[in-house]
């Protein structure tokens, strides 16, 4: 195969799992929401159980009239979308579906890339928020800059202990070092990661930057038309990238009862719907943490407890 | 010229030329994005010069807390939309010195080296670096962590009345 065909086989394929994965993972919240509330969602689009809401939902975005606030800073308004969606689009070109660099690009050092890519979206809330001009968008982007500052560290620190106990800093490396064991070894760590994940995607219950009833919609309240879109699309592409990685670090992503030289890729993405899924349980079963048992929860028990797994993995590395 | 060469003054110049707008705009928050910027290219310098780790510390460092957290203070205290002119700042002592300093250390580095060609080291990836600051360069590593302890503790003993700032320094103004 030329090299051009394999770029364009690799790099279409991230494209269409960064514009198909989101839009399952929000059909499938409307249904499971709908589900565990026990009420209906969405029926009527599309006639078999409203499978084409979000298709309305995207040609109605379209369709709306894209306003820019007379008071905002125009370049940075309009900007800030961009900024949020294309960190996680990079994070995805490097997460493995499968072995044999069935992968976007094979990255030596694939751990730090995805870490440092998605740190970035941060500087999207703020840019967002500040160049709204509107009191509670600012309000909601201070508060969503307090929260992925301090969420940061216990996300970094429990990526290096898996990173530790596998010794390399590369996904696919990770996930061939991964052994059913390291459940159970690796636990508190897989635990800690996903919550500081769910914290950095902004997720219920850790939602307070757009807290619906106290700041209307947070940073995203002065956005409309396709820019709010596309600034929903990256909230749900970043269920996508933590259940991902959350996958690939601690549930040994496409390592699974059979066939993995085959089978490898469904492995992976049954083991990211399951993720996406408690994701999404998560919103509907917990509710909103107020901004000091926010910051309690981070500094008091997520950051020691990353770094008492630190030493774990250390001492049982050094055991072995 | 290679095209690494190109990409690399390229960089350069997107470098240079967001850090003098980082200063010059009046825009306070836009000087933070500029830094961003111009923190970026430097971090795609080190990528073309097969430095992968770095280029990516330098992007969560930096651009993802360093600069995030002066934007936050930014937003936190006063940033007004468009541009602010009661800045005061005359612009000439600090170009005359900023000019100067650059000017003199291209200078310097030109005389010291003249053609003079480096072959570049092997990739710098997560390894050799890796084992380079836990062997070679252990003491300033150790050093520069003590460092940073000590600044966490001096912060958390100034803001913390209780322990250590006397209550009316806390509250003077």
């Amino acid at each position: 195969m030329p090299l051009w065909l394999e770029l364009v086989i690799r790099i279409g394929g991230v494209l269409a799992a960064f514009l198909v994965l989101p839009l399952l993972v929000g059909q499938a919240e409307h249904k499971v929401m709908a589900h565990m509330q026990g009420r209906l969602g969405p029926m009527y689009a599309g006639g078999f159980h409203g499978w084409a809401q979000l298709i309305a939902d995207g040609v109605k975005f379209v369709q709306k009239e894209d306003v820019t606030p007379r008071a905002a800073d125009r370049p940075v308004f309009r900007l800030a979308p961009a900024v949020a969606l294309v960190p996680y689009l990079l994070a995805l070109l490097v997460i493995p579906l499968g072995p044999n660099d069935l992968v976007g690009q094979p990255l030596d050092i694939g751990l730090f890339f995805v870490l440092a890519v998605v740190g970035v979206g941060v500087l999207a809330v703020l840019m967002s928020a500040w160049a709204s001009a509107n009191k509670y968008s600012l309000l909601g982007g201070l508060r969503g800059a307090a929260q992925l500052l301090g969420y940061e560290l216990p996300l970094v620190l429990a990526a290096a202990s898996v990173a530790m106990a596998a010794g390399t800093l590369s996904l696919s490396g990770i996930v061939e070092a991964w052994q059913p064991w390291w459940l159970l070894w690796q636990a508190p760590a897989m635990v800690i990661f996903f919550v500081a994940g769910l914290a950095e995607i902004r997720r219920p219950p850790f939602d307070m930057p757009v807290a619906d009833s106290e700041l209307v919609f947070g940073y995203l309240t002065e956005y409309t038309g396709l820019r709010f879109a596309f600034l929903l699309l990256a909230e749900y592409v970043g269920i996508v990238v933590i259940a991902a990685l959350t996958t690939v670090l601690f549930l040994g992503g496409w390592q699974g009862p059979f066939a993995d030289a085959q089978l490898g890729w469904l492995w992976t993405l049954l083991k990211v719907a399951a993720v996406s899924f408690v994701i999404i349980w998560l919103r509907v079963s917990y509710p909103r943490l107020r901004a000091d048992q926010l910051q309690r929860l981070c500094w008091l028990v997520l950051v020691p407890a990353a770094l008492a797994q630190l030493v774990l993995t250390a001492a049982v590395r050094l055991a072995m | 010229m290679t095209g690494v060469d190109v990409l690399l003054l390229a960089l350069g110049a997107v470098a240079v030329g967001s850090a003098v707008l980082v200063v010059s705009t009046r825009h306070l928050v836009r000087a933070g994005l500029y830094l961003v910027v111009c923190l970026g290219a430097v971090a795609g310098m080190y990528l073309v010069l097969a430095a992968e780790l770095v280029a990516w510390v330098q992007v969560l460092i930096y651009v993802g807390a360093v600069v995030v957290l002066l934007l936050f203070a930014v937003m936190l205290t006063r940033a007004p939309i468009g541009a602010s002119d009661d800045l005061d700042r005359p612009g000439w002592p600090a170009a005359l010195i900023g000019g100067g300093v650059g000017l003199g250390l291209a200078a310097l580095l030109v005389d010291a080296y003249r053609w003079t060609t480096v072959s570049l080291p092997e990739a710098g990836n997560a390894e050799r670096i890796g084992e380079q600051v836990f062997s070679s360069w252990v003491l300033p590593f150790e050093v520069l962590s003590v460092l940073l302890l000590s600044a966490l503790v001096g912060a958390v003993v100034l803001s913390r009345p209780d322990i250590g700032a006397t209550a009316d320094r806390g509250r003077s103004r």
